[in-house]
């Protein structure tokens, strides 16, 4: 396969891959990172691309296993600054647009919500899959993940009524 | 929109069951500005869903695989080069020695000599150039000598 067209393979769901490693990894340096990796992984796996069902399924299953990888490694060596910087931005974000506000807060609790549910919420409600692809890319049963889905949206609906009701009401 | 139908949207869902089509409907309704004042506070979560999707990657695609190739091939070039050369240079000096030719003096006698005239510069040659670094020795010799007095 040519450089080209592995470039056209992959440019429709390298965002995707991007946004989902940067859900799991929080910081835009580290999502980067693990995209650049996953995407070079696939290129020297190039000779049997095109024998895959679906090439974006195998790019998400592989970045999320090395998303996973990367933060065990990274609990594993007691490192938690990553998180620190991120909240530091985003203060100095609220400040300059109110409006976008809320829009952090939703996403600071799905980025408190546990791994599981945050790849769930990632992948149906932001990248929108249908269940199917979900259950094939975390291989998982769909009821599986119907439920924890349900679980993580009501979490975050509870969670941002508690902060609608402090902050406005 | 019927407002029934959305909040019927909603419940579902919360309990994990609508539809992708169902899911974009409810997206859509949230992005309009009329909505009920008491879905408002579902609004910021269908905003920030369809905000998320925005974000792209910008980084260059790094195929290094590629590049690796490159130098492979470039040194597979190289090499390939350095071998001719030596291959060539090869043939060049045996060239030289080729000159003599097989013969024997009672058919061709004045070949036969200017064979052996060649072949007997050729030793000369040889053992002048061992000879050269023998004077070196010579040298050493001396000034050896000139310190040990004898």
């Amino acid at each position: 396969m040519q450089q080209n067209e592995f470039i056209k393979i992959v440019s429709p769901f390298k965002d995707k891959l991007f946004r989902l490693a940067k859900r799991l990894l929080v910081s835009t340096e580290e999502a980067e990172d693990a995209t650049q990796e996953v995407l070079v992984k696939l290129w020297t796996k190039n000779e049997t691309l095109s024998e895959l069902k679906s090439v974006e399924a195998m790019a998400m299953t592989m970045t999320k296993n090395y998303c996973l990888d990367q933060l065990k490694s990274k609990r594993a060596s007691n490192m938690t600054i990553v998180h620190n910087n991120y909240t530091d931005n985003q203060a100095s974000l609220q400040q300059k647009l109110e409006d976008e506000d809320s829009l952090s807060w939703v996403e600071k609790i799905i980025n408190d919500l546990p791994e599981q549910q945050k790849l769930i919420i990632q992948m149906r409600d932001i990248e929108q899959y249908e269940f199917e692809d979900i259950a094939k890319i975390l291989d998982m049963s769909e009821a599986t993940i119907r439920v924890a889905l349900s679980r993580a949206r009501k979490t975050i609906r509870e969670i941002m009524t508690k902060t609608h009701n402090y902050g406005i009401g | 929109m019927a407002l029934d139908r959305i909040e019927n949207l909603i419940d579902k869902y919360f309990e994990g069951e609508t539809s992708i089509a169902e899911e974009n409907e409810l997206k859509v309704y949230f992005s309009s500005t009329d909505v009920a004042q008491h879905l408002k506070q579902y609004q910021t979560i269908f905003g920030y869903f369809s905000q998320a999707k925005e974000q792209q990657f910008t980084q260059e695609i790094p195929l290094q695989t590629k590049k690796r190739n490159v130098v492979l091939w470039l040194s597979i070039a190289a090499s390939v080069v350095v071998m001719l050369g030596v291959g060539t240079m090869m043939y060049f000096n045996n060239d030289k020695e080729e000159q003599f030719v097989a013969c024997s003096p009672e058919d061709n006698p004045e070949l036969a000599l200017q064979q052996t005239e060649k072949a007997l510069a050729l030793v000369s040659e040889h053992l002048n150039t061992g000879i050269e670094s023998v004077s070196y020795i010579n040298e050493y010799e001396q000034s050896k000598n000139r310190i040990f007095k004898k």
